[in-house]
């Protein structure tokens, strides 16, 4: 009787982390119509593309290598024991129970595959971070170049730092579900291509004026953050990692809440802040935060309670609007704003952990955020720069002006239009 | 007889209609166009960065009537498109050499 409870222990546990995994998967697709939202039309088919290759090149990589690299270092260690391999493995029936009588609190409860599974999709929102903001002017295959080391080491590098019990793991650093290993490591990925990449041609006047350049499709960027809204659920519910007990029942639940309500927070906050700055409601704004707030309870989810989350949440959705703003007076141009999403407000998410969880310390969250961003910024840089003097990362500018849809994919997203601007 | 040209503001266009067809008009044509007169372009914000809009989006009207009937269509447009505001357009008004009616042949006055 004792062993069938542990068996369905086990499977509810892999089954809930199974489809949180492909919760978090969805957000591809919510990432993907962000994304083709917020381009102009001559550029859609691109950044489709581009979003399809960089999930399919994440699982690639991350199975070759990235999962070795993150879940098979030394405790408290910087480098992996191994580069390559296979360290996917499923504990037998026998493993299981007799891990469950030996320490009840400590065993095998969930499948192996089942965490690869959790993890890779892991990898590959934080790739997808990076699309958006180089969109409209980048090189396909440059940019899917870059996926490949991004996946492959940079990312599982720094992830073993923390989730795989590295030394930021050791150093007392706490990221719940990602606001550092995910979403800072995709904000300092983009930062870094943008930095090397320049603005798109027209955003910036030579007398320091910001030119706006409109998205296309504003209902496509709605539903992309309702995709990615419902995504994070699996995002940071599944990062509890368990469902089976009613303590680990309540813990999720209290998870959903208050990433829920982080994201209504950040929506409103963003919404009222455009408003007042701009004196129109901006929707792109309002999407950008929704997804602030779900950034920034992404590093603690678990101690705030539902008015402490509203709060983080709303801080989020107030920060991305003027990130929006600074970045484009330094010239920096995001057209979806993924930089100051996922990077700007991803640190203060991981500040906002000492706020509630007690065994939080700043100087451990300080530690964390600067090597995540030292570690991935100065590694993209040094791949993007490499890229850039060997096989450029630029598409030309009559391209940029024809659309990147023609020059790199050969076909338009709506052929039945004209497509030129 | 005349030709009146009438650039107005696109949601007064069924009040236009309503007033022309009231005082007897009975056709007319609408092309919708774009341009600028006084009001110029205007700007928009998107993501707290300005754009402009050169070119407003305005309904051009065509209507062919009888002499006598000039004044008072042009009074109808006028009473109909006017909110007061800049930007509500212009009417001009051309002497029609020639009408002809393409199913029966009429011409002059009887074809308008």
């Amino acid at each position: 009787m004792e062993s069938d409870i542990i068996h369905i222990k086990y499977a509810l546990d892999t089954f809930y982390f199974l489809v949180c995994g492909a919760l978090v998967m969805w957000m591809a697709a919510g990432f993907t119509m962000l994304e083709a939202g917020l381009v102009r039309a001559k550029n859609t088919t691109e950044i489709l593309t581009k979003n399809v290759a960089l999930y399919a090149v994440s699982c690639v990589m991350y199975l070759i290598m990235g999962y070795t690299i993150m879940y098979g270092g030394t405790e408290g260690g910087i480098l992996p024991d191994s580069w390559f391999g296979n360290t996917i493995a499923n504990a037998s029936p026998d493993e299981v129970l007799a891990g469950a009588l030996a320490d009840p609190d400590d065993y095998s409860y969930y499948s192996g595959a089942s965490d690869f599974f959790f993890q890779v999709v892991f990898v590959a929102t934080a790739m997808s971070i990076v699309s958006g903001a180089v969109a409209e002017r980048m090189k396909l295959w440059a940019f899917l170049a870059f996926a490949v080391v991004m996946t492959g080491v940079i990312y599982p590098l720094q992830g073993m730092w923390k989730w795989g019990g590295g030394f930021l793991d050791a150093a007392g650093f706490l990221d719940f579900a990602g606001s550092g290993v995910v979403h800072l490591c995709g904000g300092a990925a983009a930062l870094a291509g943008v930095l090397l990449l320049g603005s798109r041609k027209g955003k910036y006047g030579a007398d320091g004026s910001v030119h706006a350049i409109p998205g296309a499709n504003m209902p496509l960027a709605a539903l992309g953050m309702f995709v990615l809204w419902v995504g994070w659920f699996g995002f940071n519910g599944g990062s509890e990692l368990k469902v089976s007990d009613i303590g680990e029942a309540n813990a999720v639940a209290n998870i959903f809440v208050n990433t829920n309500a982080a994201a209504a927070a950040g929506l409103l906050t963003a919404l009222i802040a455009a408003r007042l700055l701009f004196g129109k409601a901006d929707l792109t704004m309002a999407i950008n935060g929704a997804l602030a707030g779900l950034v920034a309870i992404t590093a603690e989810p678990l101690t705030p309670s539902p008015m402490w989350a509203t709060l983080i949440g709303a801080i989020g959705g107030v920060l991305v609007v003027f990130s929006v703003i600074t970045l484009d007076k330094l010239r920096i141009d995001d057209p979806v704003g993924a930089i100051s999403v996922h990077g700007v407000v991803g640190v203060w998410g991981l500040m906002a952990v000492c706020l509630t969880n007690g065994e939080a310390t700043l100087s451990a969250q300080l530690l964390g955020t600067s090597v995540i961003f030292a570690w991935v910024f100065g590694a993209s840089l040094a791949v993007w720069l490499i890229l850039k003097v060997t096989v450029g990362i630029r598409v030309s500018e009559e391209d940029e002006y024809q659309g990147v849809d023609m020059s790199e994919c050969g076909m338009e997203a709506y052929p039945e239009f004209a497509s030129v601007k | 007889m005349k030709m009146i040209t009438a650039v107005i503001k696109p949601f007064k266009l069924d009040d236009v209609r309503e007033a022309l067809a009231n005082i007897g008009v009975q056709g007319l044509t609408v092309t919708e166009v774009k341009g600028f007169g006084r009001q110029k372009g205007h700007t928009e914000l998107y993501r707290g960065a300005e754009y402009v809009v050169d070119f407003l989006p305005k309904v051009k009207v065509e209507v062919a009537v009888v002499d006598a009937m000039s004044d008072s269509a042009v009074e109808a447009i006028v009473n109909a498109a006017q909110t007061g505001k800049i930007g509500d357009g212009k009417i001009f008004i051309t002497a029609i050499q020639e009408v002809i009616r393409i199913r029966t042949g009429e011409t002059g006055d009887d074809a308008v």
